[in-house]
């Protein structure tokens, strides 16, 4: 057993990084081979996180630790937290794996996409693994060196400028992320993840040291977070193929900072500490202006990627509003929705990848009438949008009914309140549209470029079940949500670990 | 002592005199002349400093410093007027 | 045991002879006389790891009259550093240069400068220094001419004079000290030295001297044109090891021979150059057209960072604090070494392949160069200075390090450099990704792009997983006198 706990969390890490490397120099037309190992490593992985959810919940230590300089260790450790994120990312990559390898057929550069893809989640599950500040920043860096290669991948002029802005954003970010990081580590001689925070027991540290630090933490991991005024690399990184986008704002990019930010504020600096430092209430405006600023954009997008894109702005900072507000009920919200977000949003960019590979279509003012035309694809897209306005039984609801609760909770319902009703009214003006015109309109016009035309199935298989399988989960998890290993129940069980003290 | 002093002055004389024209001219040949006198006064400093006094040997290990300078500082002029030649050479091809 | 420190400079040495005896043979026996002290450099590391620093006097005479050779931690590093590079770079140039008339020249002067550079870090006297100093010099000029350009020859003239003039500064500086201490030899200088007039203008007329050479702003006009002419495995070593070479020897004189007589003010003025030549060699990189001439500029501002350590090193007491700056100064300075070193193999595969090496066309690369493209890539991140490679913990530390002094006025300089060191990586990177017809046919994996993906691993991955072995071997030092 105690091997197992050390072997763990780096087989986690080599289950995805393995086959990214072999793909990297399989030939482009082995695609058979290619397959294999990208399946193979994504089930072992969710064989391995089996093992690592049964073993979190019975309260059993997986950690590995590697000594790399005076001062500085590599420390995979699996929390509550961890864990959250590492199913949520597991089980997504697999998912949007089946998906690329349809979406992909036939184009050049497979090798290279499908490697840099399993060295993205491995960064990404990295992240969720990482042990203390150190490591943390590494796969934050890491991440951002595997994401740019897929954003640029189709080398055209306007994908290459979408990654050039998206790496100006994320070094610069990682930069302050960096700087904030070592300071930290120089004043309390090394930052790991403790729930409950640890920089309370630093009596002696100045406090507006400690807030200038917070800033700059807060600052680099926003940038990936999407918080206003840090977002604008992310409508720009939608020129990448539709299963990139799908990964970036479901699990990978987006969601590293945000679960950064969730990091920091729970387990470096503790959110009662940092209540009483009064930075909370800063990033609670923040994340209040970030929501309502991505409604308002995303109103008037005509392109539906685009339009998605500023949806995850919005979305993304429900989970940062919930960490900042002060409460198990709010944190609860926040943390269920890391996974109620990705769940919901890769559903939506699959569906759209979908519309755009079948038909042509990218701009909202081209669905009419496809919902009759594709009604798997539409139905799944349906249940996804239908969630992030937070209508029940879809998982959305839950995160917002929690949000809701904790701010009444924390005596903070005056602003919250208001805000999460905006927010919602407005998903809804740019949702509900969407879906009107697919269910309820006829087609005016041809297809922009109808390539399924005389096909028996609207799509093939790897195309269609991904995004009906996770609308069904986003659907599930919003029914079952007090089912046993939930993502509900397990963000209520980090709540409890979070503020037993 | 003031003998070795003045050997030693007028070396390091030799020297910045060297430095200043290798710095301010602009072509090889004066700058390579100016590095062998600066050169030159680097190598006097060092034998004056073997004196010790009439009644004790000069010291042998300056002696032995300055002859390996001085075959270094005639590969190194050699190999500077090699190449300078060989530049001319393309120059009237 | 001790003998063993004679074997990494004789046997380059006596296989130089064989080279030029056998001018046919000469690509194995360059080979193999580049393989040979690495081996022994491999057994001089173990034994000093074991058992602390090795001393040898020459012929059996007493250090002071003879000659001793040292190896310590930081020497051993050195070497390590250079002998697996030279190691890689000549399996390279076997390639390179296969059927090049002049591959007898190559190797024969390829060897001695493997024997000066070794020689350089293992000698424990002033003057002898001196020597390698100068042979190392003028291997590095005739090797960077070797390609014949008129370019390449007036950089290398030029190079040459710049070198000459350094060393005769070291030299005149090396007078004072025998006249001031009457000893050469460091491990006796240790002790002996003490702050005063004759210790200030020694150690400012060598340190001017080797700061020629190991170009800082703004000495450094004569790197970026030699650099970028000679043909790439010279470029290689030039970049990681030469001016490293200059480099070390200001460490022994700073921290171990003068420590004590450095002022922090004449740190400053060290530290504030090393900043200028981040930016400014940052900035001349990104604006720079060709490859080759990006990448000597990055040295040039890599170069940088290593001197802005000074401040941060002379503001330390000895003890732990000193040691982690330091150790990070030589990660860093490893790190860059075999990154910059496989950059250039790279850059050479690129230009032999493609013949040029402007960034602008270097549409298509990735697809028919990956395994070169991957190393560019890799030594990339290295330069940058993001994870996995060494030098992300070697910047780490030196920002800890910033913190702990409270020098604050070097951050801005350091994520200033960090920034634009990412602009120029990933503009070339933006470049050679991008569609266009390539730089030939979709070859096969060539013999030559091994050695320099190699390298650029150990840059990445060996250096920056296994860095602690830097900590454990830099505060082995022969020289207690000053103590690093």
């Amino acid at each position: 057993m105690m091997t197992m706990s050390v072997w763990l969390p780096v087989g986690i890490l080599l289950s995805s990084f393995i086959p990214g490397v072999l793909i990297f120099f399989q030939p482009e037309e082995r695609h058979r081979l290619r397959t294999l190992l990208n399946l193979l490593g994504a089930l072992v992985k969710l064989l391995l996180v089996g093992v690592l959810i049964w073993g979190v919940f019975h309260e059993q230590v997986f950690e590995t630790r590697w000594f790399l300089a005076p001062g500085l260790e590599f420390v995979l450790h699996a929390d509550a937290l961890s864990v959250l994120f590492v199913s949520l990312s597991t089980l997504l990559w697999l998912v949007t794996t089946i998906y690329a390898i349809g979406y992909l057929e036939q184009t050049p550069h497979r090798s290279r996409f499908f490697g840099f893809f399993s060295l993205c989640v491995t960064a990404t599950v990295g992240l969720a693994l990482a042990g203390n500040l150190f490591t943390f920043v590494v796969f934050y860096e890491l991440l951002t060196l595997a994401t740019y290669p897929l954003i640029a991948h189709k080398g055209s002029p306007e994908a290459l400028r979408g990654a050039r802005i998206y790496l100006r954003y994320t070094l610069f970010g990682g930069l302050l992320l960096m700087i904030g990081a070592v300071w930290l580590h120089t004043l309390t001689g090394g930052v790991e993840f403790v729930q409950g925070g640890v920089l309370d027991q630093f009596a002696e540290l100045d406090r507006d040291l400690l807030r200038w630090i917070f800033l700059l933490l807060i600052l680099g991991l926003g940038v990936k977070a999407a918080l206003v005024p840090l977002h604008g690399w992310l409508p720009q990184a939608m020129v990448a193929p539709a299963p990139v986008s799908a990964l970036l704002h479901a699990v990978a990019v987006v969601k590293a900072g945000a679960f950064g930010i969730v990091r920091v504020i729970y387990d470096v600096y503790g959110v009662e500490f940092a209540a009483e430092l009064g930075v909370l209430s800063l990033l609670g405006a923040v994340a209040a202006i970030t929501i309502i600023y991505g409604s308002v954009k995303a109103l008037s997008q005509d392109h539906l990627k685009k339009r998605l894109a500023y949806s995850t702005v919005s979305q993304v900072s429900y989970i940062v509003l919930g960490a900042a507000i002060l409460g198990p009920l709010a944190t609860i919200g926040g943390l269920v929705h890391l996974v109620h977000q990705g769940v919901m949003k890769i559903t939506l960019f699959f569906a759209a990848g979908n519309y755009a590979e079948a038909l042509g279509i990218h701009r909202v003012s081209e669905m009419d009438g496809v919902g009759r035309r594709m009604p798997g694809t539409s139905l799944a897209f349906s249940i996804g949008a239908l969630g992030m306005i937070g209508i029940p039984p879809v998982a959305g609801f839950i995160s917002k009914w929690y949000l809701g609760l904790g701010a009444v909770e924390a005596g903070a319902a005056v602003w919250v309140l208001p805000v999460l009703i905006a927010s919602s009214l407005l998903n809804a003006a740019y949702f509900l549209p969407i879906l009107y015109r697919a269910w309820f309109k006829s087609p005016a016009t041809p297809w922009p470029a109808d390539k399924t035309a005389g096909c028996a199935r609207e799509l093939p298989d790897p195309l269609l079940w991904p995004p009906v399988t996770t609308a069904a989960l986003a659907l599930l998890i919003g029914l079952f949500a007090a089912a046993p290993y939930s993502p509900l129940e397990w963000a209520e069980l980090i709540a409890g670990r979070e503020y037993r003290q | 002592m003031t003998q070795v002093l003045l050997y030693a002055l007028t070396g390091a004389v030799l020297f910045m005199l060297g430095v200043r024209a290798a710095l301010l001219r602009d072509t090889v040949l004066p700058r390579l002349l100016a590095l062998n006198v600066s050169g030159a006064g680097v190598f006097l400093i060092f034998v004056s400093l073997a004196y010790r006094g009439d009644s004790l040997p000069t010291d042998p290990v300056p002696h032995a410093l300055v002859l390996t300078g001085l075959v270094v500082a005639v590969s190194a002029t050699a190999l500077a007027l090699a190449l300078n030649r060989r530049l001319r050479e393309m120059d009237n091809e | 045991m001790n003998n063993l420190l004679i074997w990494p400079v004789a046997l380059p040495l006596l296989t130089a002879l064989l080279a030029l005896l056998w001018p046919r043979r000469s690509n194995w026996i360059g080979v193999a006389g580049t393989g040979l002290p690495l081996l022994a450099v491999l057994l001089v590391s173990w034994q000093v790891a074991a058992s602390g620093p090795l001393e040898l006097a020459l012929g059996g005479w007493a250090p002071g009259l003879g000659i001793a050779l040292r190896a310590d931690g930081l020497s051993v590093l050195m070497l390590l550093m250079s002998a697996l590079v030279t190691m890689a770079v000549a399996v390279y140039a076997s390639v390179y240069f296969a059927h090049a008339e002049r591959r007898g020249e190559f190797w024969v002067l390829w060897l001695l400068l493997i024997t000066a550079l070794h020689a350089l870090f293992l000698s424990g006297d002033l003057f002898n220094l001196y020597v390698t100093l100068e042979l190392l010099g003028l291997t590095a000029v005739v090797l960077a001419c070797l390609g014949g350009s008129r370019e390449s020859l007036q950089a290398a003239l030029r190079y040459l004079v710049l070198g000459l003039l350094g060393s005769l500064t070291f030299l005149i500086g090396v007078a004072l000290i025998y006249a001031g201490y009457g000893t050469l030899d460091m491990a006796a200088l240790g002790d002996a030295i003490v702050a005063g007039p004759t210790a200030w203008v020694a150690l400012s007329l060598m340190t001017g001297g080797l700061l020629i050479k190991s170009a800082l702003f703004p000495l450094h006009f004569w790197l970026p044109p030699a650099h970028a002419n000679a043909p790439a495995p010279v470029s290689a070593v030039l970049s990681a090891l030469v001016v490293k070479a200059a480099l070390y020897l200001i460490l022994r004189l700073w921290l171990e021979l003068f420590d004590g007589v450095v002022t922090q003010a004449a740190a400053v003025i060290v530290g504030v150059l090393g900043a200028i030549a981040v930016v400014w060699g940052s900035w001349a990189a990104l604006q720079a057209e060709r490859l080759k001439l990006m990448a000597a500029y990055s040295t040039v501002a890599q170069l940088g960072y290593l001197f802005m350590f000074m401040p941060l090193l002379a503001a330390l007491p000895e003890g732990a604090g000193r040691e982690l700056a330091l150790g990070a100064l030589v990660l860093l300075a490893l790190t860059h070494g075999f990154a910059k070193s496989a950059f250039f193999l790279a850059a050479g595969i690129i230009m032999q392949r493609a013949g040029h090496d402007r960034i602008a066309e270097l549409g298509g690369t990735a697809r028919s160069l990956p395994v070169t493209a991957f190393t560019i890539a890799l030594a990339g991140v290295a330069l940058i200075g993001l994870p996995p490679s060494g030098s992300f913990l070697a910047k780490w530390q030196m920002l800890s390090t910033l913190f702990v002094t409270g020098q604050w006025v070097w951050l801005p300089v350091i994520a200033v450099g960090t920034l634009l060191a990412g602009a120029y990586i990933f503009r070339l990177l933006g470049h050679a990704f991008a569609p266009g017809e390539g730089v030939g046919p979709s070859l096969s994996v060539g013999r030559e792009e091994i050695p320099a993906v190699l390298l650029a691993l150990i840059a990445t991955l060996l250096l920056g997983f296994w860095a602690s072995a830097v900590w454990e071997l830099v505060p082995i030092s022969a020289y207690a006198g000053g103590g690093a």
